[in-house]
């Protein structure tokens, strides 16, 4: 079952490692349980971020190509 | 990951500059401590009346290397000193000026950008940097 997304962070208009940062600081920002989605357009994020989720230890909830960016959807689990 | 990432930065030039940024920002996502060492034309380009100022590249990026990392800043590229900033935010970076470059460049610390945390000598950042790696840029 699809999560709902609490926040969307736009980053398309960020370069390596911008869109992660961002995420970083929304996720900081939010409750546990939250799910957070970031879109990137920078080729980088989509192999980064998941990796970076599953290291800090949130929950990736999907990725996906959309027109020109990525959406990484993860929820935040401590 | 108790070791911080070390960085000595040389050269003063913005493409290598943007480097170690980004490789400041990864790390800092990741959580690791990093500690970065401030010498020569680096230390010259975090003094606040130019840290703004562009400072060319590397003779290796040529005219069309050149054209490109200008698309990528019109395009939005964060410059590498914001990005420092971003790092900073996000974990612990702490950015050090090397004292025997400040005598030599005759550089004040009232001179330096706020992203500089302060002025220690090569022996201070070995012990800082303990056990972790050090790379030179």
């Amino acid at each position: 079952m699809a999560a709902t997304i609490t926040r969307t962070v736009d980053a398309r208009g960020s370069f390596c490692p911008g869109p992660l940062m961002e995420l970083i600081r929304a996720i900081k920002e939010s409750e546990v349980g939250d799910t957070i989605a970031v879109w990137s357009a920078d080729k980088g994020s989509k192999l980064d971020i998941p990796k970076w989720i599953e290291k800090a230890g949130h929950t990736l909830v999907s990725l996906e190509s959309k027109d020109g960016y990525d959406e990484i959807v993860v929820t935040k689990a401590r | 990951m108790d070791e911080p990432i070390n960085l000595v930065l040389f050269s003063g030039t913005d493409d290598k500059l943007q480097a170690a940024a980004v490789m400041t920002a990864g790390a800092a996502a990741l959580g690791r401590r990093v500690n970065i060492f401030l010498q020569y034309w680096a230390l010259d380009a975090f003094r606040k009346d130019r840290i703004a100022t562009g400072r060319g590249l590397s003779a290796e990026a040529g005219e069309a290397g050149a054209a490109l990392v200008a698309a990528a800043a019109k395009a939005g590229q964060s410059p590498w000193h914001e990005t420092l900033r971003q790092a900073k935010e996000l974990g612990e970076v702490d950015i050090q000026a090397c004292s025997l470059s400040m005598d030599v460049l005759k550089i004040e610390e009232d001179d330096l950008d706020p992203l500089v945390d302060g002025v220690e000598g090569v022996t201070a950042f070995y012990i800082n940097a303990g056990d972790g790696h050090i790379v030179f840029i």
